[in-house]
């Protein structure tokens, strides 16, 4: 069986400069991925280049068709669901429009009605604010609606970049757990960017290490998880 | 007294006209953070066009009608074949086209249509009826036509999912991209849209002011003035603004009358009519940039 | 966080580069032959390719790269050949070509007439172009230097001319005098004009002065000065003959000064960019944050800045009043403040040279542009006749597109490839 993603010799750019040098990784169907690694390790790059917000080279193959020449929003179509770094909530908009507009690319009414409700089974706190404009929730909720959001895509692949960034221990669990959820019921991949390992390592089956745009260690994440000299060396805990 | 209605009538008939340029004017300035200079003569263009239709022998609505969709194409030319491009430029670059587009507009309808002063028809009856002294028909029809385009512009932008798609890419265009929404398209739409709110707007005043080349000078800069008073951001905002601007400005026209009158002393009139506008920009943008609607945009650095 | 701190710590850094003179200002003469600065040659605030390059660093949106910083920032620093690190002294040499080209202007007057060569008209025409290239410089150094966007200026002009002409017409003040007033008058209204305006960028400044550019005639019209106005009508003048029996005809004469003045202030305003504050001016265009945290009060330099712009350009207008010989509300509408910057635009808006092909560029249009535009719809049998204002449209933008440094940056570019292909063989 293939992977979902399959990414080889992926470069990408900063205006001139390269960020990435190359990096491979691929992704099984209904897995969790990991990567980890140090601030500007090119953690958030990855995920950028994946859905093409900025320029890439490389080989990047999604269920066997290559995506590295697509825009970002056709990609989004594909089923890439992107939670960017900093949530990217529409701030403006009510929880209401931020999750319709998710929903931009589809047309059965019905079944984005339906997802509606499966997103608020998840998240029960959306639906107490669905009114209310998104720039007013808190980070916690904020970050609950980028997920939302993501999952009105009905992705089959979503990229989440540092989800537990600036939230309390609390939240984060429960977003933790949420996601496992959403992984195993919802058969939706995961291919999660964190700061934090442990909590990463927690949750995901595969890990990816990077330091300054190369990947340098990969394995189960159970595997990474125990060995302590990769711990110590690149993961700081 | 009767004459303070008058004005006060006059100046929301005129505000129609500034609220429709000033929303064309945010429009477009949410989604790109550019104020488009050549608005007004966009708008005078259109106005020439649906000129043009009557002439031909159209009737004036559907001559505005083909008009107005004539200028949203062109609109949506504009922003794919010219600013596209230019995305990410800095503020001189984009400024500097757009007094280029302001030229070319300009000097086109002069070459087009010669700059003599015509006369443009009124679709709208001359009855007479209870407290026509105080405002015509045409005025009243100015009023609830730019109104009705208002609130359908802003049903559009609430309720459908068009209307969603370019507010969320004008609000945050990466995260729009991350759920599959063609930005480029909608800022284009909104380019389109812009324009052709300026064409019912130019046709509408156009009665008024009479039809030539520099007809939305004023305009616009009253436009600029009623978005700026309404906070550049925020649509409903300019909206309410363009009207301000229009009861002001025939206010002090009104009051400059009277202490003439009163005191035989001349401080403002009508022929400081632009000076008047320069001041509001200018305090607004001094005193209270982000308008009385505005968010405050912080920048981030 | 981090990003935000490199950038800021990288902006100090290129901005003490451009303090100890190493930087773009200083480089400039050397790279390219003469006075145009280095940001026209790379990448001025006016090229799209720098500021790509900033739309794809989705890090950092608005900040140090969409002022066009690439040109001082360290990475494009590193870019810049060696050679164009080169001493200072060399520059001094470029002194050569403006002194050249001063005699040569010089020399018309002496021979030009007295053989009949250039008449009256022609001489005209020439202290026309030299009055644009002062008030294009004007704009220039606002604009171009200090990265503060005008559509105005054409106030400034007007507020030049009508000083000389109402002293020299209502008060009989010698027209010479009335030079040193109207820069005076206009350095404090452009600073007042300045101040409130120093809070505006880009877009909001642009609206700024578009709303005073438009409203200038009106102001003109105003009531309460119409009797030194003269109102609607304008204010007629008499060109002055040339003193102490010069054989110089008023034309003649008045190119004399014209040429004087623009010497002068294209002098002026070279010694102020190489000067310190000069070099501050610049920095604040590229790293507005870091010239903050270097403590360059930057309020009191883009008011200054604001103010000097204005001096220039009421200068120009001034001048233009006495060899005009006639001032009027529609002389000063907004067209005029657009042929400044479109003279700006197409000289090279960070380049000193640039202003003088500007100010040629500006009278020709309105010298020619009627007849060429007239021969170019002939020419491709256009059913309408076009206008001038369409070419200066298509030409805006085509310039934006193909030129971002003007027809000066494009040649300096030029120079420098060459150069480089020269050295490299």
């Amino acid at each position: 069986m293939t992977a979902l993603l399959q990414v080889e010799g992926l470069k990408a750019f900063y205006g001139p400069s390269e960020a990435l040098h190359g990096i491979g990784f691929s992704l099984a169907h209904g897995g969790i991925t990991t990567i980890l690694g140090a601030n500007g390790a090119g953690k958030t790059t990855t995920l950028r280049a994946l859905v093409g917000m900025i320029r890439r080279e490389g080989k990047i193959l999604f269920d066997g068709k290559p995506i590295d020449k697509l825009s970002t929003e056709a990609i989004a179509r594909l089923g890439v669901a992107h939670v960017p770094e900093g949530r990217g909530t529409f701030t403006g908009l009510s929880v209401d429009e931020n999750l319709r507009i998710a929903a931009y690319t589809r047309s059965d009414r019905a079944a984005i009605k339906d997802d509606m409700e499966r997103v608020f089974g998840y998240f029960p706190r959306l639906k107490e604010r669905i009114n209310q404009q998104a720039g007013t929730l808190s980070g916690g909720e904020q970050q609950m609606l980028a997920i939302a959001r993501a999952l009105m895509l009905r992705p089959r692949l979503m990229l989440l970049d540092e989800p537990s960034f600036g939230l309390a221990p609390l939240i984060v669990q429960e977003i933790f757990r949420i996601m496992r959820l959403i992984n195993s019921e919802g058969k939706v991949s995961v291919l999660l960017v964190e700061q934090n390992a442990a909590l990463a390592l927690g949750l995901a089956t595969e890990a990816y290490v990077l330091e300054t745009g190369n990947v340098v260690m990969s394995g189960p994440a159970a595997e990474v998880k125990n060995d302590e000299g990769i711990r110590k060396s690149y993961l700081g805990y | 007294m009767e004459q303070l209605l008058q004005q006060i009538a006059s100046g929301l008939a005129s505000g129609a006209i500034y609220a429709c340029v000033a929303l064309a004017l945010v429009m477009i300035f949410t989604a790109t953070e550019h104020l488009n200079f050549a608005q007004g003569e966009m708008a005078m263009f259109s106005t020439y066009l649906c000129w043009q239709l009557i002439q031909f022998g159209l009737g004036f609505w559907t001559a505005l009608a083909i008009a107005a969709g004539l200028s949203f194409v062109i609109g949506v030319l504009i922003e794919r074949i010219i600013l596209r491009p230019l995305a990410g430029a800095s503020a001189l670059s984009v400024v500097v086209v757009f007094i280029g587009l302001l030229a070319i507009f300009h000097s086109m309808a002069g070459a087009i249509w010669s700059h003599t002063i015509k006369s443009f028809p009124s679709p709208f009856p001359e009855v007479s009826f209870a407290g026509s002294g105080i405002i015509g028909p045409h005025q009243i029809g100015m009023v609830v036509v730019t109104i009705a385009m208002l609130s359908a512009l802003f049903a559009f932008f609430r309720f459908t999912t068009l209307g969603l798609a370019m507010r969320a890419a004008a609000q945050n265009p990466t995260s729009a991209r991350l759920v599959g929404v063609n930005v480029d398209w909608m800022l284009a739409l909104g380019w389109g849209l812009a324009a052709a709110i300026g064409a019912v707007a130019g046709a509408m005043v156009a009665p008024v002011v009479y039809l030539e080349p520099n007809m939305m000078s004023s305009i616009l800069l009253y436009g600029f003035a009623g978005a700026l008073v309404g906070g550049i951001s925020s649509p409903g905002g300019a909206v309410f603004g363009g009207f301000m601007v229009g009861v002001l400005e025939n206010l002090v026209a009104y009051f400059g009358n009277l202490t003439e009158k009163t005191f035989g002393v001349y401080i403002i009139g009508n022929g400081e009519k632009l000076s008047v506008a320069l001041i509001i920009v200018i305090t607004i943008l001094t005193l209270k940039p982000a308008g009385l609607f505005g968010r405050v945009i912080t920048k981030r650095v | 966080m981090t990003i935000q701190q490199t950038t800021a710590s990288a902006a100090a850094e290129a901005v003490r580069e451009l303090l100890r003179g190493h930087g773009a200002v200083a480089m400039a003469g050397a790279a390219a032959g003469n006075l145009v600065s280095q940001t026209a040659v790379t990448a001025g605030p006016v090229s799209p390719v720098v500021t790509m390059s900033a739309a794809a660093d989705g890090t950092t949106p608005g900040t140090h790269a969409s002022h066009g910083s690439a040109p001082v920032a360290p990475p494009s620093g590193m870019r810049v050949p060696p050679a164009a690190m080169a001493p200072r002294a060399k520059k001094r040499n470029s002194l050569l070509w403006p002194g050249i080209v001063v005699a040569l202007a010089a020399s018309l007057v002496l021979f030009g007439g007295k053989g009949g060569w250039i008449s009256n008209f022609q001489y005209l025409q020439l202290s026309l172009v030299l009055v644009y290239a002062i008030a294009v410089l004007g704009l220039n150094l606002l604009t171009g230097f200090n990265g503060q966007i005008s559509l105005g200026h054409g106030a400034f002009f007007a507020l030049g001319a009508y000083t000389a002409a109402v002293l020299i017409d209502r008060y009989n003040v010698n027209y010479l005098l009335t030079l040193p007033v109207a820069a005076i008058l206009c350095f404090v209204a452009g600073y007042l004009f300045g101040l409130p305006a120093l809070r505006l960028e880009g877009h909001y400044l642009a609206l700024a002065t578009f709303a005073l550019a438009t409203a200038v005639p009106q102001i003109l019209k105003y009531r309460h000065i119409e009797g030194l106005t003269g109102g609607v009508q304008g204010i007629n003048l008499v060109k002055p003959d040339a003193p102490f029996g010069l054989p110089l005809s008023p034309d003649q004469w008045m190119y004399v000064i014209v040429l004087l003045m623009a010497v002068l202030m294209f002098w002026i305003g070279r010694n102020l960019l190489d000067s310190r504050p000069g070099r501050a001016i610049v920095a604040i265009r590229d790293q507005p944050l870091a010239a903050i945290t270097m403590g360059i009060d930057t309020a009191r330099f883009k008011a200054t800045t604001f103010g000097i712009s204005a001096v220039y350009v009421g200068l120009a207008g001034a001048l233009h009043a006495i060899i005009f010989e006639y001032v009027s509300p529609d002389s000063f509408r907004f067209d005029l403040s657009v042929a400044i910057l479109v003279g700006a635009v197409v000289g090279g808006i960070a380049s000193l040279p640039g202003a003088l092909i500007g100010g040629a560029f500006v009278q020709f249009i309105e010298k020619y542009a009627d007849a060429a535009t007239k021969q170019f719809t002939n020419l491709v049998q256009l059913p309408i006749e076009l206008e001038p204002w369409t070419i200066y449209g298509i030409l805006l933008i085509a310039l934006i597109y193909v030129m971002p440094g003007g027809v000066a940056g494009g040649l300096a570019t030029l120079i420098a490839k060459i150069k480089r292909k020269r050295s490299v063989s």
